[in-house]
């Protein structure tokens, strides 16, 4: 018995220790770049050119950090990048909001409201899922042009809502698809109408798809370049642009402790949202609205 | 004049109507209980009280106020949910007030009113908890509180038992009876359940197709059917349709092994009369076929049948046999001494004996 048992166990444990094995491989593999920004960042330049990029500091500084928020040399002021990222938040912000509570009521109509052709409707919507964006840059620049948004954080805004609103509308379109006609139906008979329905009932009930898509939304307008390159002035530039010409300025000498360090502040915001909000997705908000 | 009077209401989605010429009249404080199977319409009516569904042409009216333009909510009519739809947001306190809180009350009248409502159903100990914390029975009691703090004049309930389990179901059936006989509300109940139909509702109405079947009191709809549907839907076991030969002032059937059973009237209705020589549908209740120890009315023919299977259901004993060549139900006393594969003497009611036109399905009186 004990006999026979043996080499499946041990072969067993062979297959989880290779698994394991693999998976601890791809991870550092992952883990690799983030590693050589973040000790790079806290180095000394002397020790970044005259040794090893994988290897600890020896002359631990956080220079690096406060040159590329507050001083480091972005186009032809020495600001650091502390503006832009102020530009980013100052953009993010109210493009997520609306376009999310934009999403929300879009979902709304076309689940709970439904009126002839909403199909088609959300058909179209969807369409602006799949336009690459290259293609709306120089009809969108005339546009914004037109209404005398050009080069300015609103007209950025406007941009990123419109072309965020098919995905949105997507996510709640579908997360309302599943949430009960009879709830709807019992707060028309308890006198809600349409406003208050969606705020008091489905609103209150749509936590996990909010947070769905406040991370998508968050993720895809503070890392977008196209845009921003596109359609911002000097001053309302946002952090990506801002970071592409620190990095990619051709004068002086090459900074790379400063490069990391701006790199990975681009980066933070990003990463914050999904650490904070990331707990939200498993919480059951529906469970017991209905039977089961 | 009747307190709740549904005129003539037809409902079509497209091409398809769903609801045909429908006229039911319930007097303040009834019961009606809108019974059929699924896809008969019954539903899409108690929508159309509620005003969740507009009708396409017809009238109703609740102490003659037509009710037809009215939003929902300004109808003062109340309805509970077969999947209850509380709201999963707010917690049971919340989800009773909600109706009152739209309609303006100040918070402290609403409080009383929740508190008040609470105790009746007593799930004072629940208005805290979020309705995914409830059972199903408790959701169902906070779904009654929702309809009636509003204290309206008609509620409305659409199959709020068929979520519950089989013991649950009969206890809320008896709550729901009780309900309606301490507050005197009026009720329209839809479910597709015969015994809850028959077991509520003061008034029946039977629908198929979106067209009203019959419509009476549980007793007129159990004893005198108006067709073979409402006769076969409606009582458990159904009744037993039998297929059978005019003669005269007899009825003719035959038994399992060809020999004709002679049940011989004093005096057909005239249009089975009318019939003499050609086919009809007897329809004779279970329990109106029974064994000896049973004899009621003198009005009973007795005659032995081959029982093929004989099915013990506690009180009663089911046993089968073959008439007309269909299976037909008799209801015998539990202590009946027979076996199955064997000839029994049973007593047919003629009194209890209804006749159908077997090609039409209606009546014959």
């Amino acid at each position: 018995m004990s006999h026979s048992s043996q080499p499946a166990f041990s072969s067993g444990r062979l297959l989880r220790a290779c698994l394991y094995a693999v998976l601890i491989l791809f991870a550092v593999y992952y883990l690799l770049p983030l590693f050589v920004m973040l000790v790079n960042s806290v180095k000394t330049l002397d020790e970044i050119r005259g040794g090893n990029m994988m290897s600890l500091p020896k002359n631990f500084t956080f220079e690096p950090w406060l040159t590329a928020w507050s001083s480091a040399q972005i186009g032809v002021e020495p600001t650091g990048l502390s503006p832009y990222f102020i530009n980013s938040i100052l953009m993010v912000v109210p493009a997520v909001t609306i376009s999310t509570f934009l999403g929300a009521l879009n979902g709304y109509v076309l689940t709970k409201w439904r009126f002839p052709g909403d199909k088609v409707v959300f058909g179209l919507m969807l369409f602006a899922c799949f336009i690459p964006f290259q293609i709306v840059l120089i009809p969108m620049a005339r546009v914004l042009g037109a209404i005398g948004l050009a080069g300015t954080t609103s007209g950025l805004v406007l941009v990123h809502v419109v072309y965020g609103l098919g995905f949105t509308t997507l996510f709640f379109r579908n997360y309302y698809a599943a949430f009960p006609d009879e709830l709807i139906k019992a707060a028309k008979m308890d006198g809600a109408g349409f406003w208050r329905t969606f705020t008091r009932i489905l609103l209150p009930s749509s936590g996990p798809i909010i947070v769905v898509t406040v991370i998508w939304q968050f993720t895809n307008i503070w890392n977008d370049f196209l845009f921003g390159a596109s359609f911002a002035d000097f001053d309302s530039m946002p952090m990506t642009v801002a970071l592409n010409n620190l990095v990619s300025s051709s004068t002086g000498v090459k900074e790379y402790n400063v490069h990391f360090a701006g790199a990975v502040l681009a980066a933070l915001p990003t990463l914050i949202v999904y650490v904070v909000s990331g707990r939200y997705f498993v919480r059951g908000l529906m469970a017991g609205a209905v039977k089961g | 004049m009747s307190f709740l009077q549904i005129d003539k209401v037809c409902k079509s989605f497209g091409p398809i109507n769903v609801l045909r010429d429908i006229s039911i009249d319930v007097e303040e404080g009834g019961f009606l209980v809108l019974v059929g199977p699924s896809g008969c319409g019954k539903s899409t009516l108690l929508n159309t009280i509620a005003g969740l569904e507009k009708l396409t042409t017809g009238e109703i009216r609740i102490e003659g106020n037509v009710i037809d333009d009215l939003a929902p909510a300004d109808r003062n009519i109340a309805m509970v949910f077969q999947s209850y739809a509380l709201y999963p947001n707010m917690n049971v306190g919340q989800n009773i007030s909600f109706g009152l809180e739209m309609r303006g009350m100040p918070k402290e009248e609403r409080d009383a009113k929740v508190a008040e409502v609470a105790k009746t159903l007593q799930i004072e100990h629940l208005l805290d908890r979020k309705p995914g914390q409830l059972s199903g029975g408790q959701r169902q009691r906070v779904a009654m509180g929702r309809a009636l703090v509003r204290n309206p004049k008609l509620f409305l309930f659409d199959e709020p038992l068929s979520n519950l389990d089989a013991k649950l179901r009969v206890d809320m059936r008896t709550e729901i009876k009780r309900m309606h006989q301490t507050f005197g509300s009026t009720i329209v109940y839809v479910t597709h359940d015969q015994i809850e139909a028959m077991t509520l509702g003061t008034r029946i109405a039977v629908l198929k197709d979106g067209i009203v079947q019959q419509y009476g009191t549980p007793a007129e709809i159990y004893n005198d059917p108006s067709n073979m549907f409402v006769a076969d839907f409606m009582g458990s076991p159904a009744m037993n349709l039998i297929p059978a030969t005019v003669n005269g002032n007899r009825v003719e059937m035959t038994r399992a092994d060809g020999a004709p059973l002679v049940l011989s009237f004093d005096k057909l209705p005239a249009t089975v009369s009318a019939r003499n020589g050609k086919e009809v549908m007897v329809g004779i209740r279970p329990e109106a076929i029974t064994d000896a120890a049973g004899r009621g009315g003198d009005k009973c023919i007795q005659a032995a049948c081959r029982i093929d299977v004989v099915e013990p259901a506690g009180a009663d004993i089911y046993a089968i046999t073959v008439l007309g060549g269909k299976e037909v139900v008799t209801r015998l006393h539990q202590d009946w001494p027979g076996m199955a594969n064997q000839s029994a003497e049973l007593l047919f009611n003629l009194e209890k004996i209804v006749f159908f036109d077997p090609q039409s399905g209606e009546r014959l009186r």
